[in-house]
């Protein structure tokens, strides 16, 4: 049930959680979400808003400032996150930091902690995690995550098996997508969907016949999807024979020939 | 409808009590809110109010800039009204003048005042109202999209925050004013409403009333603030529902 800010709840016994307000005895929401009774409490789930960090959320952030000891990353949540040299699998150097990662650069990271300060504490230590290099990152609303990723991950592996993409999901919205151009525009657009349209039903089927109508043909005639080991550091393959150019003549000019007829 | 009296001064009210616009006097002006218009904010709104257009964008909680106006307990809330310079007849002078800042600072007290700031402590909540077309009642205006502009970007309140301008126009209390009533009339009385408690977070008057007028006008301006909030909630259903929402806006 959809709730907006000072709306009362009916509470029914439970305590006020979060996205939630009480006074003289009675609970409102506080935020634009879905009432959900967790008991011992009841909250209200965010619909909309930048992310808000948890412990152990993997996220993709990239490099708004490099200091003498750690990097400071945009992850889109409400401040920016500190990684520290030491959080890195790299042995920096105090004063190091801009030779292994610059401002722009973007990185898959796990938050650790948050302290009272709301400072924002994250790790580049992990299974995962790292730098990112080439490919596209799409940013879609942090409320639409779970449904990129789906029940037990049904919806990415949809996702990347009609692709043959390599996608890392951020919990902040932002998901990174590797492979063939083609492959990064039809996953982009099925990201696009999810965000713009997620919460009308039947988003699986109309994910699924979008993937099947675009499925790309090769030269062979074969549908079947590409293999998903494309390292995602590999240039693209040597020039193919290109079947739709016209083997055009040479042109007949050679310049370096001496005038037959010099006058 | 308005006729011109002595003077050059129109008529505001007729002897059956119609305003130039054919309105009674507890009557609003045509107001559509829509919630979400820009995609690349956190939140926003844009709202057409009789010839009002006014535009409202909300960024953050973020960090702030600059550095030194960040709190250590809560997060700041900046606002910038800003009014285009097509917005009037006679073109606008670009960029911020006294009558904007004071705008701006109204508007922000007043959203301090329902704002869970210390959710957010070293942030910045970000507001920005821009008019593209203006009638009186901007102020007005620029609050209501804020507030759906605030909710959309799912940042934390006790309540929305519906306002409108009450007035005296040829010696009666009127509700919403457009330009020509700001223009011609003896008071205007902007204010904006918590519907949750009943109080007022913004009151400012220019012209003269009585007390018993001020009263008055309190009453009539609370009315229009709670039909304007569930024009308000309106627009934030359409904008999140799944499902169709019945009596929906044209």
């Amino acid at each position: 049930m959809l709730v907006l800010p000072g709306e009362e709840i009916q509470s029914h016994g439970l305590k006020p959680g979060p996205g939630t307000y009480r006074v003289g005895g009675k609970v409102y929401a506080s935020i634009l979400g879905l009432l959900a009774p967790r008991p011992p409490f009841v909250q209200v789930i965010p619909l909309s808003g930048r992310y808000i960090p948890k412990p152990n959320d993997v996220v993709i952030g990239t490099v708004t400032d490099v200091q003498t000891t750690f990097w400071l990353l945009n992850i889109d949540a409400p401040r920016w996150a500190p990684l520290h040299m030491t959080g890195t699998p790299w042995k920096v150097d105090i004063g190091e930091c801009e030779r292994y990662l610059k401002v722009g650069d973007a990185v898959v990271v796990q938050v650790e902690n948050l302290d009272a300060t709301g400072r924002i504490g994250v790790t580049m230590n992990g299974e995962g995690l790292g730098k990112l290099e080439g490919g596209t990152i799409v940013t879609i609303s942090p409320a639409r995550v779970p449904r990129v990723v789906g029940r037990s991950g049904s919806m990415i592996q949809t996702i990347t098996r009609h692709t043959g993409a390599q996608v890392a999901v951020g919990q902040n919205g932002r998901i990174w997508i590797g492979g063939s151009p083609e492959a990064i525009h039809r996953v982009s657009a099925v990201l696009w969907m999810i965000d713009e349209d997620g919460q009308r039903p039947g988003l699986t089927e109309r994910v699924e016949s979008y993937l099947l109508a675009t499925m790309p043909t090769n030269a062979a005639g074969a549908e079947a999807p590409r293999p998903e080991s494309a390292h995602r550091d590999a240039p693209p393959a040597p020039g193919l024979p290109d079947d739709e150019e016209d083997g055009a003549p040479e042109p007949n000019d050679s310049p370096d020939e001496p005038d037959p007829d010099p006058t | 409808m308005g006729s011109v009296g002595a003077k050059d001064v129109p008529v505001l009210l007729s002897p059956e009590g119609l305003r130039i616009d054919g309105r009674k006097l507890d009557e609003l002006r045509p107001i559509h809110i829509e919630a979400g218009a820009l995609h690349q904010a956190d939140g926003s709104a844009f709202v057409e109010w009789g010839a009002n257009k006014v535009m409202a964008a909300v960024y953050g909680p973020r960090e702030v800039h600059p550095r030194h106006l960040q709190q250590n307990n809560k997060a700041v809330i900046q606002c910038r009204y800003n009014m285009a310079a097509f917005a009037v007849d006679e073109r606008k002078r670009p960029g911020l003048d006294r009558r904007s800042q004071e705008i701006s600072k109204v508007i922000a007290e007043a959203f301090e005042s329902v704002v869970f700031a210390e959710e957010y402590p070293r942030t910045s909540i970000d507001i920005y109202i821009e008019v593209l077309q203006a009638n009186a009642g901007t102020r007005c205006a620029g609050l209501v999209a804020a507030s759906v502009a605030l909710a959309d970007a799912g940042i934390p309140m006790v309540d929305l925050l519906p306002a409108v301008a009450v007035g005296k126009i040829g010696g009666a209390i009127a509700l919403d004013l457009k330009k020509e009533e700001d223009n011609y009339g003896e008071a205007d009385l902007p204010m904006a409403l918590v519907p949750q408690s009943g109080r007022l977070v913004l009151l400012q008057m220019e012209g003269h009333m009585t007390e018993d007028e001020l009263a008055q006008s309190l009453d009539l301006g609370v009315t229009g603030c709670r039909a304007i909030y569930e024009k308000m909630k309106l627009a934030l259903r359409e904008r999140y529902s799944v499902a169709p929402v019945p009596g929906g806006s044209a």
